[in-house]
């Protein structure tokens, strides 16, 4: 059986890691920590976060990037399909985004991150044009419940588009590692032959694994975008298996749409890369943000809080902008919100809001 | 009514109004330029203090690196307190966001909380500054700052006061958030709210005094007589220099103190102007501007408290071109000046005002420089 963990450090690491967390020095580098000592000398050698180190950058087509991450220790590993938190510091501001490692879970050694390169994205461009092995990059939690189940269903269907390809290649590559006796549906849909990511990779995983079928599907060269028919005629017996997603939110609410149809939408599990574009609803504006902390306060003009907050000159924690890391937390005291996701409504009293994606229904006071 | 207060009382909420768009332009304009070159520069600071504690301690374990090594171990806590801890807590590095330089993490090498300080420091000094009662950076309820705090017996003690909050400044610091005067002097609080207050900060307190006195001198062996000299010879240094820094940014003579009324209706323009009364610049080397965290920039940074420290001295000419512009006073002078000033009047106030063997001059007086009323072009100072 494989375990989730099977990165482990050396001996001599481990020790010099707890001697590192130990007690005693704790208590000589109160209160900055261990680790802001321990980084004079290796940066990676820290306690409190988990730096990876860039080993290899790739371009395998024009528009997308792969970087390999070594990670320093306190890397646990990961599930086939869930995704990483992956920042690194650009012009002075940390950058955080969200990646799906695309190698196997039982894999050890680099984490693999193929990225779409966003001619906008402050990350992504980075790492096509600047980045360099050897750079630092922080890895913050693993999430998502975007896996596969623990016993290994006995007919799998990965669906992706685009660059959605990383989280179900690192199912597929996890089964393969496995010796996995089932069947592996995998289609894939993307622009062009030039544009295909991992293309020979699949076509050799067909030998090795023997209950693999591969359809790639060439949106601008003739094929037809995803349909019930399509995947009828490509996976007859779909509906007895378990069906995972990933791709823009056009696929993702065609397979919704589909699968709830046939009454079979817990076989289906989805991955979105970005904040879902529909029914977010949105907020009121009106009426005033009250930033307590830092005692300044703006007019409501119904953007997120995270959003007005930026340009009421403050600077909140935050990462992914999405709802997912979690690292905006912050304290509504008073005030409604929109939740941009749900497009549910808070109450006005006191709690824990994600002001990435909560918008102000007039007047609310943060505790920031 | 001075010159200034009647120069000051002739502008309109107009010309407030223009006082505020223009340093807030200065603000926006280093706001927008924020990057690399800070997060480098902040880097590096931090970097060079570890390394003097590092080196420091290490060096004090051995008689002949012994003086070095307070020198190193003093330097790191300046640098701690002052460029690093008092800067990265007033979230001037937020934009960064490093957990380890952000204001909701960082902690500093000295006796007081973080989270005591920001109440205290960031927020009731940077709003209220130098409003009386309401700053309590203002003597720190133990001296006698302004003409207008009543004279008490107490205050014959101002001097020798301003000696012991000197040298034992960091513990004072600590406590300052717990007001132990409205328990000793006023009787306004209960022993019990005491003792539930002082909780947080004696934790942080005990694990100071732990690391410096008496795991750092352990693990000297022999030489643990050494370390425990060499350690509170450092925190002294620190003390004394973090006082006299604070004391000078905001006590010498001409700088002023407000009452409480000009809080109402204070116009962002007004603030800005409150600020630059209530402060005053020290002048130096580089050396000496980050030795004060910059605080030798006192007026930048109650302009800006949440700018980068290490841009003030870049912004300081255009801050003085606003000032000159509007006939607004720009206190500065040599630190050794300030200082002096600082005494002269800690030592007049130790003294009922008929008493005072000293010149009362002029801008000590509590003042209310400029009204507050939105509904008239100008007013003239209630007579
Ligand atoms: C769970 C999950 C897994 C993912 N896995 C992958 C993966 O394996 N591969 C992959 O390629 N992508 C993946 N993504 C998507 C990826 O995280 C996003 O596309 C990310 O935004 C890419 O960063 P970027 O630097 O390209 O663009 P960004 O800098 O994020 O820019 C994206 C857009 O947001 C805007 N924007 C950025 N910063 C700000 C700001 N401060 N204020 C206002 N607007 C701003 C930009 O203008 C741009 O239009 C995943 C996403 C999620 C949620
Ligand atoms: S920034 Fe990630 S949840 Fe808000």
């Amino acid at each position: 059986m494989f375990a989730i963990n099977e990165i482990q450090p050396g001996r001599v690491k481990q020790l010099v890691n707890s001697a590192i967390n130990s007690k005693l020095m704790h208590r000589l580098t109160y209160p900055h920590g261990p680790s802001r000592f321990v980084e004079l000398f290796d940066r990676t050698a820290v306690i409190d976060e988990t730096i990876g180190t860039i080993s290899a950058i790739e371009h395998p087509t024009e528009r997308s990037v792969r970087v390999s991450v070594r990670p320093n220790n306190r890397w646990n590993g990961f599930l086939a399909g869930q995704y990483v938190e992956f920042a690194m510091e650009i012009d002075g501001r940390r950058q955080r985004r969200m990646f799906s490692p695309a190698q196997s879970q039982h894999a050890d050694g680099a984490l693999e991150f193929t990225m779409a390169v966003n001619p906008d994205g402050v990350l992504t461009r980075h790492i096509k044009s600047s980045a360099r092995v050897g750079d630092h990059v922080i890895l913050g939690n693993v999430g998502g419940d975007f896996h596969l189940p623990e016993t290994r269903p006995e007919h799998v269907v990965l669906i992706s588009a685009g660059s959605g390809i990383t989280p179900v290649l690192s199912m597929l590559r996890t089964l393969i590692d496995e010796r996995y006796q089932g069947t592996v549906d995998f289609i894939h849909y993307c622009r062009s032959a030039d544009d295909a990511l991992y293309a020979s990779e699949l076509e050799a995983c067909e030998h090795t694994l023997p209950g693999l079928r591969m359809h790639c599907i060439h949106t601008r060269a003739g094929g037809a975008r995803f349909s019930a028919e399509q995947l009828e005629q490509m996976v007859p017996n779909y509906r007895e298996a378990h069906t995972f997603v990933c791709g823009p939110s056009a696929l993702l609410d065609a397979t919704r749409t589909l699968f709830d149809e046939q009454g079979i939408g817990e076989r289906l599990h989805q991955e979105a890369f970005g904040l879902a574009t529909h029914a977010t609803g949105e907020g009121e504006s009106g009426g005033e943000i009250h930033f307590k902390r830092s005692d300044r306060t703006t007019d409501n003009n119904g953007e997120t809080l995270l959003e007005q907050a930026e340009h009421a000159g403050l600077s909140p924690q935050h990462g992914c902008r999405m709802g997912v890391c979690f690292a905006c937390s912050c304290t509504k005291t008073a005030g409604r919100v929109r939740d941009l996701r749900t497009g549910e409504v808070s109450g006005d009293g006191e709690e824990d809001i994600q002001i990435c994606v909560s918008a102000p229904m007039g007047s609310v006071s943060l505790d920031i | 009514m001075s010159a200034l207060d009647n120069h000051i009382n002739s502008f309109t909420q107009e010309q407030f109004d223009q006082i505020g768009a223009d340093f807030d332009a200065i603000r926006r304009r280093v706001i927008n330029d924020l990057g690399e070159r800070d997060a480098n520069y902040i880097r590096t600071v931090v970097k060079r203090q570890r390394q003097f504690e590092v080196g420091g301690r290490a060096m004090m374990m051995l008689p002949p690196t012994w003086p070095l090594g307070v020198a190193s171990l003093s330097l790191s806590k300046i640098l701690d307190n002052m460029e690093i801890g008092h800067n990265v807590m007033h979230g001037q590095y937020d934009w960064m966001g490093d957990p380890a330089l952000h204001s909701k993490n960082f902690d500093w090498d000295t006796a007081d909380t973080a989270e005591n300080w920001k109440a205290t420091h960031n927020f009731e000094h940077h709003t209220y500054t130098n409003v009386i009662d309401r700053d309590h950076d203002i003597g720190y309820g133990l001296l006698r700052m302004g003409d207008d705090q009543p004279w008490e017996p107490r205050f014959l003690l101002n001097l020798p006061l301003t000696v012991l909050l000197h040298v034992f400044f960091q513990h004072f610091v600590a406590v300052q958030n717990l007001k132990l005067e409205d328990y000793l002097v006023y009787k306004t609080k209960s022993r019990e709210q005491l003792a539930e207050e002082f909780k947080p900060v004696w934790a942080k307190m005990r694990k100071q005094l732990a690391k410096d006195y008496v795991y750092f001198p352990l693990l000297a062996g022999p030489f643990a007589p050494l370390v425990f000299v060499g350690n509170v010879a450092a925190n002294l240094t620190r003390n004394l220099w973090a006082c006299s820094v604070i004391f000078n940014g905001h006590f010498p003579e001409e700088v002023e103190q407000f009452d409480e009324s000009v809080l109402e209706h204070e116009s962002r323009g007004q603030w800005y102007v409150r600020q630059l009364l209530g402060s005053a610049n020290f002048e130096g080397g580089k050396l000496m501007h980050l030795m004060s965290g910059n605080l030798s920039y006192q007026i930048e940074h109650h302009l800006f408290p949440d700018i980068p420290a290490c841009r003030y001295a870049e912004i300081a000419p255009a801050v003085r071109a606003i000032c000159e512009k509007n006939g607004l006073p720009y206190h500065s002078g040599p630190f050794w000046k300030q200082a002096l000033s600082t005494w002269k009047r800690i030592a007049r106030l130790s003294l009922p005002d008929r008493l005072s063997p000293f010149k009362k001059s002029k801008a000590q007086s509590v003042d209310k420089p400029y009204t507050t009323s939105t509904d008239a072009e100008s007013l003239p100072l209630a007579a």
